[in-house]
C-alpha cells in the first residue's frame, strides 16, 4: 500500500489536527515503514489458519455488576489542563 | 403521484445495571457532574475494561424476548471518532460479531393488522459522555457521568412503512425491555432514544430512494411529528425535481422542523477494527437456556393470559400491558381479591384519569394495589357507593390517606341500617307538602324532586334503590 499526501491530509481531518509540510512529509515516512511491514506479514502462508483477534485463548473474562467506585472528582480533573464546575473544559464543539 | 415512506430504526436503551460497561462506577442518574467517573471510562492510557456480566445477561434476554439468534461466538470492536463525548476518542461496540441478529416483533399497521418487523441486528457498546455548550463562553463542558453506561442498540429492518407501525413496534419494544428488567425505558431521562431512517419512493418501485436518519427524538409523540415532517419535505423535493441528500438531521420539537446536522463531504469513516482489550465471549448452549427458562412474563403472554384465565376483553389487556406500572397494580391488586374485571376498570378509567390530571407518570404513582384493593372492597360490599369510592381513591392518590380510615373519619360509609332511612324521609315528606300534594294529586314526577331532597337529606350515603322504594311506601301510605 501506497501512504500518499491526500491521505495524510484525509487523517489530519479525521483527527481533527493540523500538521506542519515537514511533519506531513515525516508521517508519510512512518506510516509508509508501518504499512510496508504489514506487507512483510502478508507474505506468510496462512491457508488453513483462523483468524484471531487475540493471543491468548481466554474467553468470557467478566465482573459482577456491584458498584466498586466512588466520586473521585478532583482526581478525574487533575490532569485535565482546563476545568470548571466539576467538568472537563474543551474548545466549543457543537455539531 | 403516490409515495410510499420507508423507514427503519435504530433504538438505543439504557440497560438497568447497577454499574457502567466495563468498570465498576455507579449508572445513577441525576449525580454531580464527573462523580461517576474513574480512570477506565474516562480513558487513561493504561487502564483495562472488564465486561459487566449482567450486561452480555440483559442482551442474550432482550434477543431471546425479539425472536433473535444468538450469536456462540462473540467480540467487540472499537469504534473510533474523534469527539470530546468520548475520551477514548474511540468507542467500545460489536460491529463484525454483534450478540444477536435476525429477530423480529409483530406489530400493529395503519389499519389495525398484523404485520412482522424485520430486527436485523442487536449489540451491545457504551454510551458516550454530555457535553454542556457554554452560550457566553467561547468553551464547551464535559460530563463523563454517562461514558460507560452499558447500551443495546436494536437495529431494525427498513420495513416500516406508516408512523402507526413505527410507534406500535416502539410500544412493544418498550414493553419487552421493561417487562424483562433490562430497562427503565424512560425517554425523558434519555434510557429509550430512537433514530428514524426514512426515505421516500414512488409506489410500486422496488429501489429505496435516498434516507435521511433523524435523531433527538425524545417522545413518540415527536417521532410521529419528526415523521410527518420529514416525509413531506422529501416528497416536496423530489416533485420540484430535486433530490433528497443523505445526512443526519436533527429535530427540534419546539419549532416542529429538522435540519441537517452533518453535510455529506463530512462522511465518518469510523475505522473499525476489533478490540484487543476485550477478550471474546463463547455463549453456551446452557447459558442460553437458562436465561430463555429464567425470562419472566412478557407482554403478549401477560395478554394472553389475562384474557384466557382472567376472562378480560382484549381491549383491556391492551391497555394494562402498555405499562409496566399498569401491570404491577393490576396484578397485586387482583391477587389481594378484588375481580379482575373490576380492578382493569378503576386502573383504565379512574387511576388512569388521575394519572392525567395531575401530569404523573406510571412509574412514578404512589398509589398501592393494597389500597386500591380496599376501595374496591368497600365499593363491592356497598360500604361506601362508587362516587364515594372515587372521590376516596383521589385522596388516597393525591394525599396518600388511609382509604379505610377517611372514609371513617369523615363519615362516608352507607347507611346499610334500613331503619335509619325512615326519619330522615319522615323529614323529608313534611318539609316538601307542595311537592308531597302534587304526587299524591297524580303529577307522578314530583316523586324526582322529593327523592333528589331525600338522598341530598342523607348526603348520597344510602341506597338509592332502598330509598325510592321506602319513600314511595310511605308517600302512599298516608
Amino acid at each position: 500500500m501506497q501512504i500518499d499526501r491526500d491521505l495524510v491530509l484525509y487523517l489530519e481531518k479525521l483527527g481533527r489536527i493540523t500538521l506542519s509540510e515537514e511533519e506531513r512529509a515525516e508521517s508519510m515516512k512512518d506510516l509508509q515503514d508501518i504499512v510496508s511491514y504489514m506487507d512483510t506479514l502478508n507474505e506468510l502462508d496462512t491457508e488453513g489458519v483462523e483468524p484471531a483477534s487475540h493471543s491468548f485463548p481466554i474467553p468470557n473474562v467478566m465482573r459482577a455488576d456491584v458498584v466498586t467506585n466512588e466520586a473521585n472528582v478532583d482526581a478525574i480533573l487533575s490532569n485535565a489542563p482546563e476545568q470548571r464546575d466539576g467538568c472537563f473544559v474543551v474548545p466549543k464543539t457543537v455539531e | 403521484m403516490e409515495w410510499e415512506i420507508v423507514m427503519g430504526l435504530e433504538v438505543h436503551t439504557e440497560l438497568a445495571t447497577k454499574t457502567k460497561i466495563f468498570c465498576g462506577c455507579s449508572t445513577e442518574f441525576g449525580a454531580g457532574c464527573n462523580e461517576h467517573v474513574c480512570e477506565i471510562c474516562s480513558g487513561m492510557p493504561g487502564t483495562l475494561p472488564k465486561l459487566n456480566e449482567k450486561v452480555l445477561e440483559y442482551a442474550i434476554r432482550t434477543g431471546l424476548a425479539t425472536n433473535c439468534e444468538i450469536t456462540r461466538h462473540n467480540k467487540f470492536d472499537r469504534k473510533n471518532y474523534f469527539y470530546p463525548d468520548l475520551p477514548k476518542a474511540y468507542q467500545i461496540s460489536q460491529l463484525y460479531f454483534p450478540i444477536c441478529h435476525d429477530g423480529h416483533l409483530t406489530v400493529k399497521d395503519k389499519d389495525g393488522n398484523d404485520k412482522q418487523i424485520g430486527i436485523h441486528e442487536i449489540h451491545m457498546e457504551e454510551d458516550a459522555g454530555k457535553l454542556i455548550h457554554d452560550d457566553f463562553e467561547e468553551c464547551t463542558l464535559v460530563d463523563y457521568n454517562r461514558c460507560g453506561v452499558p447500551l443495546l442498540e436494536i437495529v431494525s429492518e427498513p420495513d416500516f412503512r406508516s408512523a402507526e407501525e413505527v410507534i406500535s413496534y416502539l410500544e412493544q419494544l418498550r414493553g419487552i425491555l421493561q417487562f424483562t428488567g433490562v430497562s427503565d425505558c424512560k425517554m425523558q431521562e434519555g434510557s429509550l432514544r430512537a433514530d428514524v431512517n426514512l426515505s421516500v419512493r414512488p409506489k410500486g418501485q422496488k429501489e429505496f430512494g435516498t434516507r435521511t436518519e433523524m435523531k433527538n427524538l425524545n417522545s413518540f409523540h415527536a417521532i410521529q411529528r419528526a415523521i410527518a415532517y420529514e416525509a413531506e419535505r422529501q416528497i416536496e423535493l423530489l416533485e420540484d425535481g430535486e433530490k433528497v441528500t443523505q445526512e443526519t438531521r436533527r429535530w427540534d420539537d419546539n419549532k416542529g422542523i429538522s435540519y441537517a446536522m452533518r453535510s455529506k463531504e463530512d462522511a465518518q469513516d469510523y475505522k473499525y477494527f476489533p478490540e484487543p482489550d476485550l477478550p471474546p465471549l463463547e455463549i453456551s448452549e446452557e447459558t442460553i437456556e437458562r436465561i430463555q427458562n429464567e425470562m419472566p412474563e412478557l407482554p403478549a403472554q401477560k395478554k394472553a393470559r389475562y384474557i384466557n384465565v382472567l376472562g378480560l376483553p382484549e381491549y383491556d389487556t391492551e391497555v394494562l400491558t402498555s405499562d409496566r406500572s399498569y401491570v404491577k397494580l393490576f396484578e397485586e391488586t387482583v391477587a389481594l381479591g378484588a375481580d379482575a374485571k373490576v380492578a382493569s376498570n378503576w386502573i383504565m378509567g379512574e387511576v388512569m384519569k388521575l394519572l392525567k390530571d395531575t401530569a404523573t407518570l406510571p412509574e412514578d404513582m404512589t398509589l398501592s394495589a393494597k389500597d386500591l384493593a380496599k376501595i374496591l372492597e368497600m365499593v363491592g360490599k356497598n360500604t361506601i357507593n362508587r362516587g364515594t369510592g372515587k372521590t376516596v381513591l383521589e385522596k388516597v392518590f393525591k394525599e396518600g390517606v388511609d382509604p379505610e380510615a377517611y372514609v371513617k373519619e369523615n363519615n362516608l360509609a352507607q347507611i346499610t341500617d334500613l331503619s335509619a332511612l325512615r326519619p330522615v324521609i319522615e323529614e323529608v315528606i313534611a318539609n316538601n307538602e307542595k311537592s308531597v300534594n302534587e304526587y299524591k294529586g297524580g303529577k307522578t314526577q314530583a316523586m324526582g324532586y322529593i327523592m333528589g331532597q331525600a338522598m341530598r337529606a342523607l348526603k348520597g350515603k344510602a341506597p338509592a334503590q332502598e330509598v325510592q322504594k321506602l319513600l314511595k311506601e310511605m308517600l302512599d301510605e298516608n
